[in-house]
């Protein structure tokens, strides 16, 4: 076997922190080696540097055996390395063909005829003529994944590559892998899912705050041992017993709307409810009609339709109140986006406190109780352990989990009776993670419904006591957690209901 | 020379970069002077100094200030709220026409009732065009920026239409102006042998309720989340819509007022030029007080210096009084350059460019 | 209505849209590219007035063309400068540079305020010229008419079929991505707004000096501003750019159309008429978001920079 790609003692540091510190591994022909770690472990440094986007302090790069010195990207794609950013570069506006044209400087026409030929050897296919805004998010990685291709790649690196997918279609990309693998094609498969490393991957380099922590070799070391490689050792929330509950604070009948802007997904007629001390989580691949539920919950819908069918609350109907009645009602709400939506980013974190809990008694005569806001924002962040330079810090200043935990307990400093809480750890480190997974699990004991609503089938899986999945408007069955495998789920992701038993 | 990334926004600069704008601003009229004149120190004097060295200057500056000043409050508020609103000056020349109606109904009258009526008049004039606008763009989705200065043209229009037809003083040998207002409906003078007009006086209550409104209560919290994150607002249950009429509400009636306090003012009835542009300057105004209700008080006085200025140096040196706008715009290029400053330094050597640590 | 009225009407409605055309295609690059110029106005009135004074200093066409052009660039590389390298807020340095331009261009042309001169000749079209009705209409005009028609083919052309379409919409729609697949986003950007610069220079050139040969202060009168929404309204399309001047062009004459069949509406209420039609074509145009959507540059007037 010949050594495609190898790197030796890269060292990187940024002011403030060592992103890599003594960086080594190789890659052999037709090798699939996963590049675990969580995040800010250094992934995404170590392969910007592969990419050439930056350049490293101190190592070298070897590819085929040869030293080089990888400058820009475009010098990485001249070496042959190829990657798949986790944020696809592509133009929705465009056609398949135009964008693998733009890239390759060439005409789209040329670009079709090569696009068909890759057909047979790879078995890859999407239509050259299709506007990528239409894609599904797998076609879209498939886009990338041809581009690569036809700029003859001897190296794939793929940044997170399943975190978009449904499970089906990640099977579908694990298959691909193996193609290219088989013909000899070498791929870096970065990731922190541990069950699909084990599965595609021959060979593994796990990174723990910029340092390799171990190489294994995936199948044949222990799930824990990744964990403690990967995370130290940390207690982790592992899977807790479901619990039957009793009272339903929220239901839901037959609730259907038109398409809503940003999502264009109708809902269409559905039916459910959540008890009063239970976690009920709703998986989709995003794009589904998370959005127009969300919104039809929280009363944001409400600016722009009313739905059909009914949302009650304890048994009194809401569907005609706003926001505004339906927090004074006991809803608490932490949606998907925190910076743009939860928490506004140029604003500080006292403001970002006021934001929501204004009927806290935080206004006198129409005017800020500024003294009463800020305590309460000192309360909060005490509280759920939320680190800040202070409450005059901006939203934007904070990391992504500690501002997370800090809209969380704003929505908890309000003693909800429902908590409607969009994908909770969505880009947030595992610290966090466990914080906020602890956090609701408390919640949910002292007797609070709580909906999920969330592309992190693992996630569900940890906190739920019931789980369903949202498809093309449609939600699945409910059934208890541990009755439902992930394959079932995945089956309702995509739509198809009938499974259920 | 390039520009570096600080680590966090140096926000001194907000409070230094409107006076490195000044300074770049005067620097220019020097070199401009220098170019035009044989003495460009004296020049500035002029332009600068002079109109405002007694007590009549002084006057005519406040005089000139005020409505400006009324329009650039009602924008800042707009302008927090995302409401780009370009419209100040077709409101301001509503408002003056709406008033001026309402005071040739009182030429032989002399009520107490005329001032608050025609004021009232046009402070609905100028909400009601500025409402046209919030119409346009609640209900249709239309950009605010191109109907409020299609709006400007609109109301400019009617205004001229008005001068000529409907309004027109029938004993004015068909001049292009009103009858001259009744002295029941111009305003008094605030203070002796000068046109300094209680007017004024509204700047000196809109200014602190501005300030509250904005800083200390809880609707222009939510008019500012609104304008930061609609998103945001839409998600904590505000009444988006509804803060963005009451917005261009507050600022159209500001701009009428500065209309109506015009032509009861200093001018006394409706000409065709009831405005040089003090509408547009307004924008200039409130942008350069960084849309506080402070600094724009401090900016209207500086760009009504410019307008002194501009007349004074063409009186004694036979300049364009355009170069009142012109400095206006440089003005405000030098300000929006400066504010780089904020989130970048300056290195004049070549350096290593650090991106961010990007996880 | 008489053909010679008809054939009129059609000339006098392509000499109205021509400078609307203008500016609305090199706006319509500059948006393109995801850079908003609202300044339009005041680079027309530089253009307009820096035209004017070379022709009767020089009495060159040649010359005063060339020189509005020049100016347009110039104002638009200020523009560029300040929104693109120093990142500011597109909308108030448009403001500004519309501000900034209508006082510098009053400042200097004071001289010449109210002065005219003779007017760009037109070139007939030999042969087409001479058919009734249709060669006064359309083979009559000067040359910057044809170059107005042939400029909107080459922009159709090059955004329908070239590499240079799809690079400028890259850039607007997603310049993160753009620059990761190596395009130089700064450099198309300024190149882009330099363009709607050239463009509203030679519009400013062809108000002074073919449509109303003369100079006077703000002459312009808000047609840099229409322009601007014609965009807007023609949802960033070419084909719907050419037909949206020329129905301006065609409300702007309606006062003639209006003495012609002798009604009684006062000048100043027509001459409000073009703005309000800007409006009502706007609110029709933009209550459908999601055409809206569907067509208009993604990154527009959201300021870019590499290093983030």
């Amino acid at each position: 076997m010949t050594t495609r790609l190898a790197l030796k003692n890269i060292t990187k540091a940024y002011p403030g922190c060592v992103a890599n510190d003594d960086i080594s591994f190789s890659l052999n022909r037709g090798e699939i080696h996963a590049l675990l770690g969580e995040n800010g472990a250094g992934k995404s440094t170590l392969m910007n540097i592969i990419y050439g986007v930056v350049q490293p302090d101190a190592g070298e790069l070897f590819i085929n055996d040869v030293k080089v010195t990888i400058n820009s990207p475009a010098d990485a794609r001249s070496y042959g390395i190829g990657m798949v950013f986790q944020h696809f570069t592509l133009f929705d506006s465009m056609t398949v063909a135009e964008n693998i044209a733009l890239a390759l400087a060439q005409k789209p026409a040329e670009v079709s005829s090569a696009i068909e030929a890759l057909r047979t050897t790879y078995e890859l296919y999407v239509e050259p003529e299709k506007l990528v805004g239409t894609l599904s998010m797998g076609e879209k990685q498939r886009v990338e994944i041809i581009r690569c291709l036809l700029q003859d790649i001897q190296i794939l690196i793929l940044d997170e590559p399943t975190s978009v997918l449904t499970p089906q279609e990640a099977e579908q990309l694990f298959a691909l892998l193996n193609t290219l693998s088989a013909k000899g094609c070498a791929v870096i498969f970065i990731s922190h899912k541990l069950s699909e490393v084990a599965r595609i991957c021959h060979s593994a380099t796990i990174l723990r705050r910029g340092k390799v922590s171990g190489k294994i070799t995936p199948g044949q070391t222990s799930l824990s041992t990744l964990t403690k490689l990967m995370m130290g050792d940390q207690s982790s929330v592992t899977k807790t017993e479901c619990r039957a509950a009793s009272q339903s604070f929220l239901t839901v009948e037959g609730l259907s709307t038109r398409a809503y802007p940003g999502d264009d997904t109708a809902l269409k007629n559905l039916c459910f409810d959540v008890k009063q001390g239970e976690i009920l989580g709703i998986a989709g691949v995003a794009g589904n009609g998370q959005e127009a539920l969300l919104s039809a919950l929280s009363g944001e819908i409400n600016q722009y339709q009313r739905p059909a069918g009914d949302i009650r609350f304890n048994g009194q109907s809401v569907i005609a109140a706003s926001p505004v009645e339906r927090r004074s009602s006991g809803m608490g709400y932490v949606p998907a986006e925190r910076l743009g939506r939860g928490a506004v980013a140029n604003m500080s974190l006292v403001s970002n406190a006021l934001l929501t809990c204004y009927g806290q008694g935080l206004l006198r005569y129409g005017f800020i109780n500024i003294q009463a806001v800020q305590q309460l924002t000192r309360s909060i962040i005490a509280k759920f352990g939320v680190r800040t330079p202070g409450i005059e810090a901006n939203a934007n200043q904070l990391s992504g989990g500690n501002l997370q935990k800090f809209i969380l307990g704003r929505e908890l400093q309000q003693q909800p009776r429902l908590l409607i809480a969009a994908h909770p750890t969505w880009g947030v480190d595992i610290s966090a993670q466990q914080h906020i997974y602890r956090d609701l699990l408390t919640l949910r004991d002292s007797g609070c419904a709580i909906l999920i609503i969330s592309e992190d089938t693992d996630e569900l899986f940890t906190l739920c006591d019931r789980i369903g999945a949202l498809c093309h408007g449609e939600l699945s069955p409910l059934m208890a957690a541990n009755q439902v495998s992930l394959d079932q789920l995945g089956q309702w992701m995509l739509g198809e209901f009938a499974h259920a038993s | 020379m390039h520009l570096e990334l600080r680590p966090v926004p140096d926000y001194k600069w907000q409070y230094l970069s409107p006076l490195l704008a000044t300074m770049l601003t005067l620097l220019s009229g020097w070199l401009l002077f220098a170019w035009l004149t044989d003495a460009p120190g004296h020049a500035l004097y002029v332009f600068f100094i002079a109109g405002i060295s007694d007590a009549f200057g002084l006057s005519e500056w406040l005089l000139k200030a005020t409505p400006m000043l009324l329009c650039a409050y009602g924008l800042a508020i707009c302008y927090r709220a995302s409401l780009w609103n370009i419209g100040a000056e077709g409101q301001l020349l509503m408002g003056a026409l709406v008033g001026s109606a309402v005071a040739l109904e009182f030429l032989d009258s002399e009520s107490s009732l005329a001032i608050p009526s025609v004021i009232l008049a046009g402070m609905t004039g100028g909400a009601l065009w500025a409402l046209l606008a919030g119409l346009l763009k609640f209900r249709f989705n239309t950009s605010e920026i191109l109907t409020t200065i299609m709006l400007n043209y609109i109301a400019m229009n009617l205004l001229q239409w008005a001068v000529y037809g409907p309004l027109k003083d029938p004993g004015g040998f068909n001049f292009p102006e009103s009858a001259l207002f009744s002295e029941a409906t111009l305003l008094p003078v605030l203070w002796p042998d000068t046109r300094l007009h209680v007017g004024f006086l509204f700047t000196c209550v809109v200014m602190p309720l501005t300030w509250l409104l904005l800083a200390k209560s809880f609707v222009g919290f939510q008019i500012q989340v609104a304008g930061q994150d609609p998103k945001a607002a839409v998600m904590a249950g505000y009444p988006v819509k509804r803060l963005g009429y009451v917005v261009l509400l507050i600022s159209g009636a500001l701009a009428g007022l500065a209309g109506a306090v015009e032509v009861i003012g200093p001018l006394g009835q409706l000409v065709p030029t009831v405005s040089p542009g003090y509408g547009y300057s307004a924008i200039i105004i409130a942008l350069l007080g960084r849309l506080h209700p402070v600094g724009i008080t401090l900016a209207g006085l500086l760009v009504s210096l410019l307008f002194m200025g501009a007349e004074l140096s063409q009186i004694e040196m036979g300049l364009s009084s355009a170069i009142a706008s012109l400095f206006q715009g440089l003005l405000l290029f030098f300000f929006l350059a400066c504010d780089v400053l904020i989130r970048y330094r300056i290195r004049f050597s070549p350096g290593t460019v650090t991106p961010q640590p990007n996880h | 209505m008489d053909l010679d009225l008809l054939a009129s009407l059609l000339y006098a409605t392509f000499r109205t849209g021509t400078p609307i055309l203008l500016v609305a295609l090199g706006e319509l690059i500059c948006e393109k590219s995801g850079v908003l110029n609202l300044g339009q106005e005041g680079v027309m009135l530089m253009g307009a007035v820096t035209g004017f004074i070379v022709v009767s200093q020089f009495d060159s066409y040649a010359l005063g063309i060339f020189t509005s052009v020049l100016t347009g660039i110039v104002m638009a590389a200020i523009f560029a400068f300040i929104t693109l390298t120093l990142q500011a807020n597109q909308v108030a340095s448009g403001l500004a540079l519309a501000i900034f331009g209508t006082g510098l261009s009053a400042f200097i042309g004071t001289d010449y305020q109210g002065q005219s001169i003779a007017g760009l000749p037109s070139l007939a079209v030999p042969h087409l010229s001479e058919i009734s009705v249709i060669g006064p209409a359309f083979f009559q005009h000067d040359i910057l008419v044809y170059t107005s028609l042939a400029a909107t083919f080459l922009l159709w052309w090059n955004l329908k079929y070239a590499r240079l379409g799809l690079i400028l919409k890259a850039v607007g729609e997603n310049p993160d991505a753009a620059n990761a697949l190596g395009l130089p986003v700064l450099k198309v950007r300024y190149l882009a707004v330099l363009f709607g610069g050239a463009m509203s220079g030679l519009a400013g050139a062809y108000v002074s000096l073919v449509y109303t040969p003369l100079w006077a202060e703000n002459m312009t009168a808000g047609r840099g501003w229409i322009a601007v929404a014609l965009v807007v309204f023609a949802s960033w399309r070419i084909s719907r750019v050419l037909l949206g001047a020329y129905l301006f062009g065609l409300a702007s004459i309606l006062h003639l159309v209006a003495q012609v069949f002798g009604a009684d509406i006062s000048p100043n209420l027509l001459a409000a008429l073009p703005y309000a039609a800007t409006i009502v074509v706007l609110v029709i145009l933009s209550s459908n978001q999601t055409r809206h959507k569907l067509f208009a540059p993604l990154a527009l007037a959201i300021p870019w920079h590499k290093s983030r």
